[in-house]
């Protein structure tokens, strides 16, 4: 009934790409809220661009850049022994991708909500660039990043599309608990569909009453 | 609120680090490899695998259901598939042609019959109509396979092409990814009627659930389908072992037992 394998793929793949996301979201959020360049706009449009593009385009174009006929492609081959799509790394690649603004944007959020005279006291006291960063942005902004993390986390436990282009649904590697459910309406199997979609309902209903928890707080706070 | 972010953090670590190293356990000590294969064998396979198991208890035997054309593209694509069980000959060809799949494993393994399929509660009789079911006024969507990439959708079209119907009812088409997906469509009633593997047709759930007629085989090309080993394979002895059993004389009668004709 339930497919515990891919339930745990799943996990394994939302914390990866949520602890991914934090790693690069962070710098770049707050790259995004602090800069006065005015070409940022054009930062932010590719960063919601998984917002708006069907995952069919964005499996595509990792097929083309990552598959076995592209230079890229065999580099990578070449450094971890697999090709990056049907690989659990490619899936953790396309989530970060696909996830991106659901962690960037509400990490941008908390910094530029930020009192700025707080980040000026510090740079008068003598506090460097990354100083500033470490000690005061990111430790004042923790519910927008949490908020942020429990999002991303989210959005891929319900990534599909992607996955199915880029995945191949082979057990324990790429059949995430999404495909799973594909498979087993295409084998009649209802029952357990119906099961695991179960499932995949109540744990992203309470992943998403926490985060929205945690954007009262914040507002509140 | 600390609390939760100290949970969560534990959360997101747990379901990063165990599962992994749980995952990697059973696959030392066995030999696993993982089949790119055609959705009208779903049931029969499913069979075949289990037998495959019994007689090698250190043999581990996993399948992906697909559409033949999508299955190829992944492999040609690098999908670390071991064996490639087609609904038709020519994706097998194509891969050796490319060197995607050892030269002298081509095995045709079955040959598969499109039957038209209602379910029990349908006013048309499909056995004495035949393929004039598919014009009955209460039917408003026909379930097919998609033919861009399945051979089952291919050879519904060009039945229903020689058999005069195709013109009349080409708007009520509604296409499934694979054949499976073609057979959930009128297994869940979304679609009035399908053209679907005979294979899934005869299997338990929607032998009880259905009734079928099964389409003149000289109406549409033969779906002569064959099977490959992929060159990338790790294991190429089990593969071969795996195959062996298919077209052996086990495999060979569960095959038949779901309506496939062996090959000559």
């Amino acid at each position: 009934m339930m497919d515990w394998v891919a339930i745990g793929l799943t996990l394994r793949l939302a914390g990866c790409a949520a602890l991914v996301l934090l790693v690069i979201g962070l710098p770049l959020s707050y790259w995004l809220a602090t800069t006065h360049w005015r070409g940022r706009v054009f930062v932010e449009a590719i960063v919601a661009l998984p917002l708006v593009l069907p995952p069919t385009v964005l499996g595509f174009y990792l097929l083309v850049a990552f598959g076995s006929r592209s230079t890229l492609g065999q580099g990578v081959a070449r450094l971890t022994g697999h090709l990056l799509p049907f690989s659990f790394g490619g899936l953790v690649v396309a989530s970060v991708m696909y996830s991106l603004p659901f962690a960037v944007q509400p990490f941008t959020v908390a910094f530029r909500s930020l009192d700025p005279t707080l980040l000026d006291v510090a740079k008068t006291f003598g506090a460097t660039r990354l100083q500033i960063f470490r000690h005061v942005a990111v430790p004042m902004s923790w519910h927008g990043i949490l908020a942020g993390m429990v999002l991303s986390f989210a959005h891929t436990l319900g990534e599909f599309g992607v996955v199915l282009m880029v995945g191949g649904s082979i057990p324990g590697v790429t059949r995430t608990l999404s495909i799973s459910i594909y498979d087993q309406v295409q084998s009649l199997n209802y029952a357990s569909a119906a099961a695991n979609s179960l499932f995949l309902l109540v744990v992203s209903f309470a992943i998403l009453s926490i985060a929205y928890m945690l954007q009262r707080h914040f507002r509140i706070a | 609120m600390r609390l939760l972010f100290v949970l969560l953090t534990f959360l997101t670590a747990s379901s990063v680090f165990p599962t992994n190293a749980r995952a990697q356990e059973p696959k030392v000590a066995m030999r696993e490899i993982i089949v790119a294969a055609a959705a009208d064998l779903k049931f029969a396979l499913d069979e075949i695998v289990q037998e495959f198991q019994r007689k090698y208890p250190d043999a581990k035997v996993s399948i992906t259901y697909g559409s033949s054309g999508n299955l190829f593209s992944q492999i040609d694509n690098g999908a670390p598939f071991d064996l490639f069980l087609s609904a038709d000959i020519d994706f097998p060809k194509k891969l050796i042609e490319r060197k995607k799949a050892l030269v002298d494993s081509l095995f045709p393994y079955a040959v598969g019959q499109v039957v038209i399929w209602v379910p029990n509660e349908s006013p048309i009789d499909v056995q004495q109509l035949g393929i004039q079911a598919l014009l009955a006024p209460s039917v408003h969507k026909i379930a097919i396979a998609n033919p861009e990439h399945a051979p089952y959708g291919r050879a519904a079209v060009a039945a229903m092409k020689k058999l005069g119907v195709y013109d009349q009812i080409t708007d009520k088409l509604v296409l499934g990814e694979n054949i499976a997906q073609a057979a959930q469509f009128v297994d869940s009633r979304a679609a009035d009627i399908g053209l679907i593997a005979l294979s899934l047709a005869v299997s338990p759930r929607m032998k009880a659930a259905g009734r079928y007629w099964e389409v003149p085989l000289d109406a549409y090309p033969r779906l002569e389908q064959g099977g490959v080993i992929v060159s990338a394979t790790k294991q190429p002895e089990l593969t071969r072992q795996f195959r062996e059993m298919i077209i052996g004389p086990q495999g060979r009668e569960t095959l038949q037992h779901y309506g496939f004709i062996m090959p000559r």
